[in-house]
């Protein structure tokens, strides 16, 4: 089975985030980055078992200039075989969308497998767009896959619970906490990683969002203390202060 | 104006009617009226008409594969912008529809637009962007209580839609419920009592269930709690469990590690309870009680109790 997973980089949970160029544009300046972890821990780490399990290729996708190419690395480290890069740097998901489909269209793979969302601009779209140019089936949100006989087997999140569901191959899969366990990378997939191919191809596609501004919320103000001997002070201001109850 | 609705029992989902009470707001704002489609078992106008929607496409059969509603909600559209919940239908729903429209999408907006921009949060919560739609069609989708249901309204007409959705891809096999019975699925609770590895084992969560219940709240958990299982996993907000947005969030016993403020850092009002005065989660909290979750729990359940004897 072939699989194409679908990476993005992502500030790091602890940045700092600031913005510039007249808070159009996030501010890389000083900010870690590391793989989107729905990306990683799930989408690629299931991706890697199902091949273990069953035999095929490991794919990454990355939409990005070259200031993403440590994060391929680091996919290729824990275990990928091969990554593609296309050279666009995305403002929109519509776009992002647009190059994992110009790249998978007749590439002949089993199954696209992408984080649920990215933890910077959290649209939790990229994957269901990439289905529907492609005219592929797609299920989100998925706690886990199983692959049998070209048939995958997906538990995902819905209000109130979970649904099992089946789709015939292939398919698009977006993943969410359960798919997998987070692998840290070895020396051996360290070292490797260096020597494996990282293929990178042009591409660009039109924006059909423009973000007009970024701004950062007003701090809270400071926290009210009540004495724990007189907590049911408490749900009184939660009544007649803020108003919540 | 389109809003897609989502139907439980043949009534709108609590997301559903927020999408829809967005539609109709947006609808006056531009002097058109809103109208939904709906698909499957329909009682009434399904809640839809309180909201303001004018009119109900109801497409007769349930649909379950994403792929089928797009193009059941695209082939509705017909010209116009389109408003989903952005919960778990929504998020698969959502950009089928604006690839079918060649329409700009904006996921998760928390307000109506104002001078040709909508709002969202990004950055897990910590930053907000202003969106333009570049394209004539706009698809968005309402994050989950960010939107009051309106009830103004009156009765919409119900006609009966038809459309080319295709076959079902996606093939629904069996529905495993998580909510304990009674409890409203956490995206779409307004009151949260929520604890951590403070409770120092399952067995005494009874202290956590009865604050909780005594609120008509839902109960949640910090990500260590469900790791360990002590906890269900879909009780496990934060960065990578649920995000949620309730009125009230109350952590006891969670110390707020900035990978489980990211999941709850739009609450509207934040309590937090823990015995170390410099937990960080006090930074984020609007209310807080330094002491003994199993003291503190209690009172406030009796508290409670009190106001509503």
């Amino acid at each position: 089975m072939n699989i194409l997973v679908c990476i993005s980089q992502a500030p790091d949970t602890t940045s700092r985030i600031a913005f510039t160029n007249g808070d159009k544009e996030f501010d890389p300046n000083g900010v870690q980055f590391i793989v989107n972890p729905y990306d990683e821990w799930y989408a690629l780490v299931r991706a890697l078992e199902l091949k273990e399990a069953g035999g095929g290729t490991v794919t990454t996708l990355t939409v990005g200039d070259a200031s993403t190419d440590p994060v391929i690395r680091k996919a290729l480290a824990i275990g990928a075989d091969a990554a593609v890069r296309v050279d666009f740097k995305p403002t929109d998901s519509m776009q992002t969308a647009r190059l994992i489909a110009a790249h998978a269209e007749g590439k002949g793979y089993d199954l696209i497998l992408c984080g649920k969302e990215t933890i910077d601009y959290n649209g939790s779209v990229v994957p269901g767009m990439v289905a529907a140019l492609l005219d592929l089936p797609y299920v989100a949100l998925g706690t886990k896959l199983e692959v049998a006989n070209g048939v995958a087997t997906v538990m995902r999140e819905v209000t109130g619970g979970e649904e099992e569901v089946e789709v015939t191959l292939p398919a698009v899969v977006s993943a969410a906490k359960g798919m997998a366990e987070q692998r840290i990378p070895n020396m051996r997939g360290i070292m490797s990683a260096r020597t494996k191919p990282l293929q990178v191809e042009a591409g660009s596609a039109d924006a059909a969002t423009v973000v007009r501004t970024f701004s950062l919320p007003e701090d809270k103000g400071s926290c009210k203390m009540i004495p724990a001997d007189q907590a049911e002070e408490l749900i009184r201001l939660l009544r007649e202060e803020a108003k919540v109850i | 104006m389109i809003a897609s609705i989502t139907l439980k029992d043949g009534l709108a989902t609590k997301g559903s009617l927020e999408a829809a009470s967005y539609a109709v707001a947006l609808a006056k704002a531009e002097g058109t009226e809103a109208v939904a489609v709906v698909h499957g078992p329909l009682k009434g106008d399904g809640g839809l008409g309180a909201t303001g929607i004018a009119k109900v496409l109801h497409y007769a059969d349930e649909l379950q594969d994403a792929g089928q509603i797009a193009k059941l909600v695209a082939a509705a559209a017909s010209g116009s912008s389109v408003i989903l919940a952005h919960d778990a239908v929504g998020r698969a729903v959502a950009p089928a529809v604006a690839v079918h429209l060649n329409a700009g999408l904006v996921s998760g907006v928390t307000e109506l637009p104002a001078s040709g921009a909508v709002r969202r949060n990004v950055f897990s919560g910590k930053a907000m962007a202003d969106v333009e739609v570049a394209t004539g069609q706009a698809v968005y989708t309402v994050t989950p209580n960010t939107f009051p249901v309106a009830a103004d309204g009156g009765v919409a007409a119900v006609e009966a839609f038809q459309a080319e959705v295709g076959e079902a891809r996606v093939k629904v096999k069996a529905f495993h419920a998580s909510s304990a019975d009674g409890q409203v699925p956490l995206p779409e609770a307004e009151l949260v009592v929520s604890a951590g590895r403070g409770l120092k084992g399952p067995e005494n969560w009874g202290i956590v269930e009865d604050l909780a219940s005594a609120l008509g709240a839902t109960t949640a958990c910090s990500r260590p709690v469900a790791d360990i299982g002590w906890r269900p996993h879909h009780e496990h907000v934060g960065q990578t469990g649920v995000a949620i947005r309730p009125n009230l969030y109350i952590a006891a016993g969670i110390s707020g590690a900035i990978q489980h403020l990211a999941g709850v850092n739009q609450s509207k009002v934040i309590v937090v309870i823990n015995t170390d005065p410099e937990a960080p989660f006090f930074k984020a909290a609007d209310y807080g009680i330094v002491g003994d979750a199993f003291e503190v729990l209690p009172k406030l359940t009796a508290a409670v109790k009190a106001l509503e004897a």
